[in-house]
């Protein structure tokens, strides 16, 4: 017993944080890697449909999004609960995509301009009478490059 | 009695600045991955060469989706399992039947920049078939990516089973160049039509 006694008089040794800034680097530079930038804030309502033969999108810095759906909660008094296009951060109208789709050009480099391409985030509640004017918007804008975006069905 | 360490340099701090990072990085980013069905849309009207000579009726076929999202093949009422099928049996043409797509010898050879040939495969037949996605304007969004699923399902089908002939390895398992060369031969034509109401 006395053995035990003795070594117990030094106290609990604190336990070392040394290693805490390299476990949270760790997890840091996982996250980096990992995610991206959040670009929008969502203002529709937006559950893309589920495929099953999909393509991720490649090069995430060329791609510009325009969002379909019903607005979220808090604004369907201003705007109804019709679909509405969202463009960055702002609801808009078919006649704004050229324009987007300009500014979005003057952004990149002229010669990554061909690879450009537009992610069609649309609600699966969405008909389809908007989405084929946004079509004709890009067509007319030449932004023929086009990614309905969807989710991994899981069968 | 007790024994000094040597005293560290304090690394205390070190935890609460990447703890700092860290949630920065939490609020800041997304983590999921971005993925669709890509597709080409076809240029504008007055871009198209008016010497384009008209597609024949065989090459064509027709799928039409109505307002009530009711499926129709060549104006057949068709429902969506069988579109797979269908469209398969449309864009390979196996039995060289009249009534479906025409064929044509081309040879199928990949370069790369400098000429130097890659992949040659020899000649082969390419069918010419296109696909014609009709839809009205009442048509759920749901609905249309099912029926482009279904689509480019039976091309991708028809891919692998030809890289499966020609490789003996699936689609996915070859190189760039032996699946550009697979694209080749299989072209994928799915052409989104001008908006026009279908009815009821």
């Amino acid at each position: 017993m006395a053995k035990f006694g003795r070594k117990g008089k030094g106290g609990m040794p604190a336990i070392s944080t040394a290693s805490l800034p390299d476990i949270v680097f760790m997890l840091l530079f996982f996250f980096m890697v990992t995610t991206v930038m959040r670009t929008a804030d969502l203002k529709v309502q937006n559950r893309v449909p589920k495929a099953t033969e999909l393509k991720k999108l490649e090069k995430k810095s060329l791609v510009s999004y325009i969002y379909v759906g019903k607005p979220k909660g808090k604004f369907t008094k201003i705007m109804g609960t019709e679909p509405r296009i969202q463009l960055n951060d702002s609801f808009s109208k078919v006649e704004d995509i050229s324009q987007f789709i300009t500014s979005e050009r003057e952004e990149r480099e002229e010669n990554e301009v061909p690879f450009m391409t537009t992610s069609l985030k649309v609600d699966v509640d969405v008909k389809m009478g908007i989405v084929t004017e946004i079509k004709q918007a890009l067509r007319e804008a030449n932004a023929l490059k086009i990614n309905y975006s969807a989710k991994q069905k899981v069968e | 009695m007790a024994r000094r360490e040597v005293p560290e340099v304090s690394a205390g701090s070190m935890a609460d600045i990447a703890f700092m990072l860290l949630i920065f990085f939490l609020v800041a980013t997304t983590m999921d991955v971005d993925s669709g069905l890509a597709r080409m849309l076809p240029p504008k009207l007055d871009e198209i060469d008016p010497d384009t000579p008209p597609i024949k009726e065989r090459d064509v076929l027709i799928v039409q989706i109505n307002s009530m999202n009711n499926i129709a093949i060549e104006g057949e009422p068709a429902d969506i399992s069988q579109l797979k099928e269908k469209a398969k049996e449309f864009i390979a043409n196996a039995e060289k039947r009249d009534d479906l797509p025409q064929w044509e010898a081309k040879p199928i050879v990949v370069k790369d920049k400098n000429g130097k040939v890659l992949v040659d495969l020899g000649m082969m037949e390419v069918r010419k078939g296109v696909i014609s996605l009709q839809n009205d304007n009442g048509t759920s969004y749901e609905t249309y990516i099912a029926v482009q699923n279904e689509l480019v399902r039976a091309y991708n089908e028809l891919r692998d089973d030809m890289a499966k002939r020609k490789f003996h390895k699936p689609y996915d398992d070859l190189d760039k160049d032996q699946q550009k060369a697979i694209r080749k031969i299989i072209p994928q034509k799915i052409s989104e039509a001008e908006p026009r109401n279908i009815g009821k």
